[in-house]
């Protein structure tokens, strides 16, 4: 429960800025989802908010209260890490209670505490294992459980998911957005170069880029709504198809994007012809990978239910009306 | 463990190809510790073997191969006069020896321990970040590369009651009234050559905690930060279990070394009862007082004492030397 609000936060370690001037609100309770490519910052920007890292400039406050120079033990957080991060010497219990019995808790309050997180989480067989005996998801859930234990006003995930293989990853996931329910006080801070965690998990998202905010928004406003080139780009899955050249101009934009879900194989007027290069058949979905002879990446048209295509076969696709994305030079929208 | 366990499994389902497989490694093991084993047994085993051979006979050395039999009265010898007293004799009953085990023993509990403390000390702090780091842990290891010799003369001289640097130093602070013989004098002997190992050995053990300090992921750290742990605690809670078998591997080493104790003493304080040490005794017996057989008895014993504290103290430790706990 804290209303976190970063006022034009620069980092620089060296000569190298990090940051370059962030501001953010992030509300009370709000699932939040810092996005990026690698380098962009997203984990520096987590880890001054934890307080891993002294802000060079810039104000950031919780519930209005400054905490640049506040310790990371007095802002009330917690944070799960990439790698767990978890002692490797103590049971996955000492692990939990290692933090509460400083702030001097009753050993049964401990006990309580630990336990039900250890319930909510469904890893109380392991409370007296060591974290070498667990695998990757039952470590990472310890780590969100000595999260929890702690009782914060904020959560901070780094990358939570990123050691685990990709069918834990889902299940993980889904753990993460159940625990958002179950403790709808909490805000939390989520940071992740998975889109599809991004797009899954946040009540809004910050797309980040170069240490800087592209574009902060729901889900859906990011994937309907793509401020920039950048971020349509960055956010849904298959990327965006994009076309230069005379293509574009045609729309009057210096480059245009269509998602592969808004391409149809038609034959109409100023359908696009060419050649199909490859097509994946995923059961649900099929992808079909067409060369309109325009440069650059094929296009990725994806077709609902199962369809073949032979490659070199001819194709006629055209895009969706209203479902094509203007972009000038700069790489904002055009507006009309 | 689980290597030995599918490896078995898989002798069963597959056992010619396994088989062949695991002949053709022990092979290739047997011909990479063939040439290890063989200059093990040239330079330790062979010597070791004529060392407590020539412990159990009368051997001097102008009488080196002819020498008989003696079985243990290098040991423990004893003779009932004529009176009826029975007098003992041999390494057991010397108290010079016992002396010199006392000396050894006392060194090498003092210097080691005061090593690690210190030696944790230096470590933790150059595991910090700060600039210049890598020049200074560079920096730290001179005294250990200085020869044994040459720091010891250098410190026997600056030691010096008439023209050292140290008395002279303390003189002029007035920390002392008058100058000190401090390799000399019995009471100081000791001290002396305990301040000239510390100093000497103690970047060694800093190096190899340092190691194992370097194994210690960083986010534990940033975990216990944000948890709100006093570094105090972290240390003790964390740190120190965390560094344990590095720790232990060091303190071994360590402990062999200064059970050996010879070149430091033999240099600093030689012919001084305060500081003779097991080896330096043995060597005097050996060479200068052509007592071979003698001195050959004394060296197995002193074998023997660190056999056993090396065994004692890597069950009572609890030390794997492949890093996990047992």
């Amino acid at each position: 429960m804290a209303h976190i609000e970063l006022k034009n936060i620069k980092k620089s370690f060296g000569l190298v800025d990090v940051i370059k001037g962030v501001d953010l609100e992030i509300f009370s309770g709000e699932f939040m989802v810092f996005v990026g490519p690698s380098g962009c910052g997203k984990s520096t920007l987590l880890r001054l908010m934890a307080g891993l890292e002294d802000i060079t400039s810039g104000e950031m406050t919780f519930d209005g209260t400054l905490v640049n120079a506040l310790a990371p033990s007095k802002r009330g957080i917690a944070m799960v890490f990439q790698s767990y991060a978890l002692y490797p010497h103590m049971t996955v219990y000492e692990n939990m209670a290692f933090g509460l019995e400083l702030a001097k808790s009753s050993k049964e309050t401990i006990k309580e505490r630990v336990e039900k997180a250890a319930e909510l989480l469904q890893i109380t067989p392991y409370l007296s294992r060591l974290p070498k005996q667990l695998s990757g998801g039952q470590r990472q859930r310890v780590a969100i459980g000595r999260a929890i234990v702690r009782d914060p006003k904020v959560f901070l995930f780094d990358e939570p998911l990123s050691n685990l293989d990709a069918a834990l990853r889902v299940a993980t996931r889904l753990e993460i957005a159940k625990l958002h329910h179950a403790m709808n006080s909490a805000t939390m801070v989520y940071v992740t170069h998975d889109q599809v965690e991004a797009m899954t998990l946040a009540d809004r998202i910050c797309v980040l880029r170069d240490g800087l905010v592209e574009q902060v928004g729901t889900p859906l406003e990011l994937y309907e709504n793509p401020q920039s080139l950048f971020v349509a780009g960055f956010i849904g899955s298959p990327k965006m198809n994009f076309l230069n050249g005379e293509i574009a101009s045609k729309f009057g934009a210096n480059t245009i994007g269509v998602r592969s879900e808004h391409i149809e194989i038609a034959d109409r007027d100023g359908a696009w012809k060419g050649k199909v290069v490859h097509s994946e058949s995923l059961g649900s979905d099929s992808y079909v990978y067409v060369d309109i002879g325009a440069g650059g990446d094929p296009i990725i048209v994806r077709q609902e239910g199962t369809h073949m295509h032979q490659p070199d076969a001819d194709i006629s696709i055209a895009p969706i009306p209203g479902k094509v994305y203007r972009f000038d030079k700069a790489g904002k929208p055009v507006k009309n | 463990m689980t290597v030995e366990a599918t490896a078995g499994q898989a002798v069963r389902t597959q056992p010619k190809i396994e088989s062949e497989l695991l002949k053709s490694r022990v092979g290739a093991a047997m011909w990479f510790l063939l040439p290890m084993l063989a200059a093990l047994a040239v330079v330790a085993g062979w010597p070791l073997l004529r060392t407590i051979y020539f412990s159990l006979t009368n051997a001097s050395l102008t009488n080196l191969y002819e020498a008989d039999f003696v079985g243990f009265k290098n040991y423990l010898n004893w003779t009932t006069l004529k009176s009826g007293r029975t007098v003992f004799s041999g390494l057991l009953v010397d108290p010079a020896w016992w002396n010199a085990v006392g000396n050894t023993l006392r060194f090498a509990v003092i210097s080691v321990t005061l090593e690690t403390v210190l030696g944790m000390v230096v470590a933790l702090v150059l595991n910090a970040e700060f600039k210049g780091r890598g020049i200074v842990r560079a920096a730290i290891l001179i005294p250990w590369a200085i020869p044994t010799i040459v720091s010891a003369k250098m410190w026997s001289w600056m030691l010096n009651d008439q023209f050292g640097i140290i008395n002279d130093l303390f003189m002029k602070l007035g920390l002392i009234s008058h100058k000190t013989a401090w390799t000399a004098s019995a009471d100081t002997a000791m001290t002396a050559v305990l301040i000239v190992d510390i100093w000497k050995t103690t970047p060694f053990m800093a190096l190899l905690i340092l190691a194992g300090l370097q194994m210690i992921p960083k986010d534990i750290y940033e975990a216990a930060e944000i948890d709100g742990v006093h570094p105090v605690k972290v240390f003790f809670k964390v740190t120190l279990p965390l560094v344990r078998p590095a720790l232990m591997v060091a303190v071994i080493f360590r402990l062999l070394d200064a059970m050996r104790i010879f070149d430091l003493i033999y240099v600093l304080t030689p012919n001084s009862a305060a500081t003779k040490t097991m080896s330096v005794i043995s060597r005097e017996n050996l060479f200068d007082f052509d007592k071979f057989a003698y001195g050959s008895a004394q060296s197995t014993f002193l074998f023997l004492m660190i056999a056993v504290m090396t065994g004692l103290y890597i069950w009572l430790g609890k030390v794997r030397f492949d890093g996990g706990d047992r």
